[in-house]
Parts: structure tokens; sequence; C-alpha cells
């Protein structure tokens, strides 16, 4: 079945999401070529000028380069892809602590809730 | 390219359209939506030119549409039109003596992509797998115009993804103009550029689907939903 997308955010913009994820997971390697355009919204059940859309963010961010008839690849510049690692990261904690901080949660009690979480988890997978 | 200027369109007394402008480009995909009877058939069988407009100019890459424009236009009729009789292959065979731009090698791959047998009599055929062949006859031709009216109506999830898929496999995406009508927006929202809502013989909005979703935060769906309020 096609993917399901949220009704808010464009959709070249949650395709770019799930393509720097699997960067950052390393299921694309730098230098791995992605598929094809037609490929990607055959693949994705999407319009292929959106998933042209998601290439060129891509490639604005100096993520993805397109060679001239090759396509389209994962850049080689290492850096480039721990950087958006980093860069992500930031994005999902700065979310999380904008959220506790709504619940009027102060840093201390937010670390200590944390560790509670993880530690609450490790008692059940020991059990 | 597809220009309406000015078109109207009377059923007798009945209104069909009403002083309809609009133009569409080459190399995207519209999905014309809007509840029954209000002018979505009726507009795509005038591109086909299988409909009389009483006011107006049509135009398909220039040329005023008249019924020989179906050399350039290839239409999915909402009904059934099968000669049951035929078998798929007849069918095929058929289409390829009407259009000179019915690509026969084209036509095998899709039959084989929707895994249908060219040898099962029509008659045979469940009520998905001639939604199929709709579709691979539709797609086979090398029309500069694709004009789909309902391809999903009354098919299971399995069918309706394979005609998209079939669809994003095989259209021509830089030089295709594409049209599809249709209730099943949350369907079909993914593959379109733009939206045209038509209510009353009139289009009443049209959107780039990912401006509304960057501007108004709003889907498809959501939007249709206001600009339907009554």
């Amino acid at each position: 079945m096609s993917e399901e997308f949220q009704a808010s955010r464009p959709i070249y913009m949650q395709i770019a999401d799930k393509i720097k994820q699997q960067m950052i997971r390393g299921e694309l390697l730098p230098g791995n070529k992605l598929p094809s355009v037609r490929e990607m919204a055959v693949q994705s059940g999407v319009n292929p000028n959106t998933i042209q859309r998601t290439y060129s963010e891509l490639e604005r961010m100096e993520i993805v380069e397109t060679k001239r008839g090759q396509g389209t690849f994962v850049t080689e510049n290492e850096g480039a892809i721990h950087q958006l690692k980093l860069g992500m990261q930031m994005d999902i904690i700065e979310l999380f602590v904008h959220n506790m901080k709504e619940l009027g949660l102060t840093e201390e009690e937010i670390i200590s809730g944390l560790k509670r979480y993880f530690n609450g988890r490790q008692e059940i997978k020991n059990d | 390219m597809i220009e309406f200027k000015n078109v109207s369109k009377k059923y007798g007394r009945d209104i069909g359209l009403v002083d309809v402008s609009f133009s569409l480009e080459k190399g995207k995909i519209y999905g014309l939506i809007g509840p029954n009877g209000s002018g979505k058939s009726t507009t795509l069988k005038i591109i086909a030119g299988l409909v009389h407009f009483s006011k107006g100019t049509v135009l398909v890459d220039g040329i005023p549409v008249d019924r020989r424009i179906a050399k350039k236009v290839a239409y999915l009729s909402e009904l059934d039109m099968f000669y049951q009789p035929f078998k798929v292959k007849d069918m095929i065979d058929f289409y390829a003596s009407q259009f000179e731009d019915f690509r026969m090698d084209r036509a095998n791959e899709l039959l084989s992509f929707m895994k249908l047998d060219p040898d099962k009599k029509l008659k045979q055929l469940s009520k998905g797998n001639r939604g199929r062949l709709k579709l691979v006859l539709a797609m086979a031709r090398d029309a500069s115009v694709l004009l789909l009216d309902e391809p999903f109506s009354g098919l299971d999830p399995m069918v309706r993804d394979s005609i998209v898929k079939g669809l994003l496999s095989y259209i021509d995406y830089e030089n295709q103009t594409v049209i599809i009508a249709t209730h099943e927006i949350d369907e079909i929202e993914p593959l379109l550029d733009e939206v045209l809502a038509v209510k009353d013989g009139k289009v009443i909005d049209r959107q780039n689907v990912e401006d509304l979703r960057e501007t108004k935060g709003l889907s498809v769906i959501q939007w249709m939903k206001e600009t339907f309020k009554e």
C-alpha cells in the first residue's frame, strides 16, 4: 500500500525526513545511489514532481549529489552526515524539552524523569 | 496543455457547466473533485470530444476540440464499456486498431504488471480486473492527455493500489497532462500536483496540494470539507 502521510506537512518534506533517517541509521551509506525519481514515486505512491522536489531539497542541504546521467547519490562527505545526525537529534531534544517545560518541569525533573523511564524499562526487560 | 474559455453546457434545462475557464499544463497531475452531478464527468467528456458544449472555447494543445481530438486524448470511462464475448487480447487488438498511438509493447507490459491473462474472456473478469484492464487500455497509448473518470470506484484496496502503482510506473510525467475525477481523495492526494473543486457546474477553487499543506497545514480532504461547506 501507499504510505500514510501527516496532513499538516508537505509530502516532499516527509519523504526527505525518511531518507535522512535512513542515512543516519546507516541504511543508506555515503556514495550509495538513491532510487530513481520514478522508482521512488512508485515505491511511495507519490507524484514524481514531489520526489523531484525532495531530491532538490536534499541536494540544497548538500547531503546528496546528482550526477548527470547517472542518478542521485548520498554524499561521500561523512562530516555532512554526522552534522545531519547531530542536527536531527537536536531537533528532537528541543521539541521534547519544550513540551516538558510546557508542563512546568524543571531541568532536574526532566533529567530524573528520563532516568526513571530508562530504569523502569530496564526492570521490565529483566523480569 | 488544456484550455477552457467561458465554457457552458446545458443538458436540456439542466445545467452541466456554467462559464468555466481554466488552463492545465503538461507534466502535471490534476484532481477534479466535487459532489455527484457537479460537472466533473461533463468536463472530462468535453475534453475527450464526447460531449458538445453550448458556449465557449476548449483547446487541447492549441487545437479546438471535436470528436477527432480522441487522437490526442486517452479517456477512461467510469462505465464498463466492454464487448462481453471478447477476450482480453481481443480488446487490446481492438484498441490498437482504433488508435495510432497505441503501443502494443507497453500494453503487454501493463497486462503482466496487472497480472491479467490475455486469453480470459471479458465476461469472466472480476470487477477489479475490469478496472485494471480499463487502465491498461488508457495507459498503453502515447496520448498527450490522459483522463480518468472515477478509476477507483467500487474497487477493493489491492486493486486501487495496483492502479496507483500502474499509473506512476507508466505515465509520461514530463509530457502528459493527467486529470483524475474522483471521490476517493485520500487515495490520490499524494499523486496530485493540483486539485480543482467543482460545484454546481463551476470551478469554485483551485489549489496546489503541497502549498495547501505548507501554508495552511491542510490535507486536500480537510480543505475540501471547508470549500464545500454549505
